[in-house]
């Protein structure tokens, strides 16, 4: 893999997956970690004792992932769980989420910052409206690369003209949907056909197996190689001796690169300056790339606070007062249509009222539904936004940092909203 | 063994990442240190985060009185190099106000008593964030733990109604009253700590490495006797070259039988380990929710 330049690609990958516990989502995951060597002995022992307990046949290894005490009594999925596996080639974080309709807001927090989704599809049943869903959640979030198990391939005689039906109805949806990079994989996780070793009930499909594609799929260090933006969390002043007029930037670049000598822009001040140095943990760096923690020093002596942005100077990001964006509301108190809330985005806060609701998007069928008169958990909506002061932002597309914010009810501090600006 | 130093690199970005939004989100930060490997890494992170500044925290820890010997030297040693202030707060002062009770038998542990401990702290100090070196791959229901997790006025955890995190956006607002505690590490394995530690050649405590000790075998699982554990009639201390994987209170730290005295035979033997981390762990093996429970409680 290489290392330097804008060709780097992730030797972590972080993925989610999506369907739900009928589409064999955790016989999956079980598979890929059993198989790749990841569940450990005392846990195997401790899983076949529980499933025993709870009066199951086979080892349940939707067990392992399901943490807490009400998901095992219950047996559902309430929470986004966290999994890690390696192998040689590559890391692997598993944002394993729940994929019932009532749990869209799930799904969208563990999308959030996933690089990859896999997308899980009964064979005995096709495309469904979940289906659908799921793969409208990961292109809102802009997933590029979707991997469609068809999966249960067992239960239909491992018949390639199942899967090639499918396949033709996936493609279909994938165009709609613009996802950039798909990929189309018949599965049996309950026997592991083509998880983690190639079937030979299924000589007709040449491509790769899940784990050899999650393995070897290029995917850019980061998504966000164009538009050079370092969010400032907090001021590094030293006040001391040897350091006694340092004063660094501290923060994690979220889009392009940044080189000593550049000449920058701190926003919304507009002052303009030039790079002195780029630190990171008291090593010198010549430039430093999205991704990366760092404290930068200027050549002048500017305000510049938490919260602000420092760009460079022939890339200025898009500034307003009035944002539109797509939200997905995550709260039990339904939006307030001229509510007001607290946003923030990166590390940057400011007190909005949301204007207008201007649609729904009924997420089974894709389409806007106007004149909505409330939003409630789980729903996705559009909205504009007025903010009190302006605010620096890029579309989401192009910087999913800058792009993405919150909103925070100031009554009870709870996030209620997940936004992505236009 | 190699090293793929860019899963580490990128983990130690997020881990900064995370140290730095705590500094400017909060008012009175501790690091949670316990002279375990996870909480030096911490302060080794947190060291890189405010580089050329001094850190912004203070180290709080929770002594339960059944210490190692060589992890309070190492601690004491740690807090003058750094020059960040130690705190400490003892379970044996909570026992004795009669804040909680001492558990007995065979069996007894303070682990559980350092939560009433802790919270005592909290709240006596004005403690709004917690750093703790917890991991999500360690245990199940840590696996469900956010990086800035809401801790209400009795210093609960609500598993069920988590703050959603989105991106790195990490909402720390309060009450007064309430407090946050906060995993940098979260998404570290067990193995990426040991590749990490190895990369950045940091100190550890001898205990990790292979020593002889006085040890004897309860349920499967080998602890260091001392002169406070009670012995079954049925268990014998021998001695043995031993290593600790994790390092906590002596009544609930699992000794693994080893001879690896360096970094690299370490990370080897974590990489073909087929047993957990916490497998060893006592307090784990209560029950099967005994991580969620005691987490409820106020536990780290």
């Amino acid at each position: 893999m290489a290392i330097n330049g804008k060709n780097r690609y992730k030797s972590l990958l972080r993925f989610t997956t999506a369907g739900s516990v009928d589409d064999g989502k955790s016989t999956l995951i079980g598979r890929l970690l059993y198989d790749s060597k990841s569940i450990f002995e005392d846990q195997l022992v401790h899983i076949s004792e529980s499933s025993r307990r709870l009066g199951k046949d086979e080892m349940d290894l939707s067990l392992l992932t399901d943490g807490l005490r009400a998901e095992r009594e219950q047996g559902i999925t309430i929470d986004v769980a966290y999994r890690y596996f390696a192998t040689p080639a590559r890391k692997f974080i598993i944002a394993d989420t729940p994929g019932h309709l009532q749990y869209t807001r799930n799904m969208v927090t563990g999308a959030s910052t996933a690089d990859l989704a896999v997308i899980l599809i009964d064979a005995r049943k096709g495309v469904l409206e979940q289906t659908l869903r799921h793969s409208y959640i990961a292109s809102l979030l802009d997933i590029r690369h979707i991997v469609f198990c068809v999966n249960k391939m067992d239960m239909v005689n491992f018949s390639s003209e199942v899967f090639f039906t499918i396949k033709t109805r996936l493609e279909k949806l994938a165009g709609q949907l613009a996802i950039p990079d798909p990929h189309y994989i018949p599965i049996s996780a309950k026997y592991g056909d083509n998880v983690v070793e190639k079937s030979s009930a299924m000589p007709w499909y040449q491509g790769k197996t899940l784990l050899h594609l999650l393995e070897t799929i290029n995917i850019p260090v980061s998504k966000n190689s164009c538009f050079p933006r370092l969010p400032v969390q907090t001021i590094i002043r030293p006040l001391n001796d040897e350091y006694h007029d340092y004063r660094g930037y501290a923060g994690r670049i979220t889009g392009g690169t940044f080189k000593t000598g550049d000449e920058i822009t701190a926003l919304p001040s507009m002052f303009k300056s030039k790079i002195k140095t780029i630190e990171a943990g008291g090593k010198q760096l010549s430039e430093a790339g999205a991704g990366e923690s760092v404290s930068v020093t200027l050549c002048d002596e500017i305000d510049i606070s938490r919260g602000d942005l420092i760009v460079h100077t022939s890339n200025i990001p898009k500034s307003s007062r009035e944002l539109t964006a797509m939200i997905c509301w995550f709260n039990e108190k339904n939006l307030r249509n001229g509510g007001r809330y607290l946003l923030r985005n990166h590390s940057n806060e400011t007190a909005c009222i949301v204007k207008s609701t201007d649609f729904r998007l009924n997420i089974n069928t894709l389409e806007k539904e106007p004149s909505v008169e409330e939003i409630k958990m789980n729903d996705i909506a559009g909205i504009k936004i007025i903010t009190a002061k302006t605010v620096f932002y890029d579309s989401y597309k192009d910087n999913n940092v800058t792009g993405s914010f919150i909103l925070i009810d100031e009554s009870t501090n709870e996030t209620v909203a997940a936004g992505m600006i236009n | 063994m190699i090293i793929n130093s860019e899963h580490l690199k990128e983990l130690e970005n997020e881990a900064i990442y995370v140290i730095r939004e705590t500094a400017a989100q909060f008012e009175k930060k501790v690091i949670l240190f316990s002279g375990g490997k996870d909480s030096i890494v911490l302060v080794h992170l947190a060291k890189k985060a405010f580089w050329p500044a001094r850190m912004p925290f203070s180290l709080l820890h929770i002594d339960t009185g059944h210490n190692f010997e060589e992890a309070l030297s190492f601690r004491d040693n740690l807090a003058r190099e750094t020059g960040v202030e130690l705190i400490v707060r003892y379970v044996e002062d909570s026992i004795r106000k009669g804040r909680v009770a001492e558990e007995q038998g065979i069996n007894a542990s303070r682990n559980k008593a350092q939560s009433v401990t802790l919270l005592d702290a909290i709240e006596e100090l004005r403690i709004d964030a917690a750093i703790g070196g917890g991991r999500r791959d360690e245990e199940k229901a840590r696996a469900k733990e956010r990086f800035f997790s809401h801790r209400n006025e009795f210093g609960q955890w609500d598993p069920k109604n988590q703050r959603p995190e989105l991106w790195n956006i990490f909402n720390g607002k309060k009450h007064m009253g309430e407090h946050f505690r906060v995993f940098p590490i979260s998404n570290w394995t067990e193995l990426d700590v040991w590749q990490y530690i190895m990369s950045e050649k940091i100190e550890l405590p001898s205990l990790y490495y292979s020593h002889k000790r006085k040890i004897f075998n309860r349920n499967g699982v080998y602890l260091a006797w001392a002169p406070f554990m009670k012995l079954r009639p049925e268990e014998k201390v021998f001695e043995a070259e031993v290593r600790c994987r994790t390092v906590g209170d002596i009544t609930c730290t699992g000794l693994t039988l080893s001879k690896a005295d360096t970094l690299e035979e370490i990370v080897a033997e974590i990489a073909a380990t087929r047993i957990t981390e916490r497998g060893g762990r006592y307090d784990d093996k209560r029950s099967e929710a005994a991580m969620e429970d005691r987490k409820k409680e106020g536990y780290f």
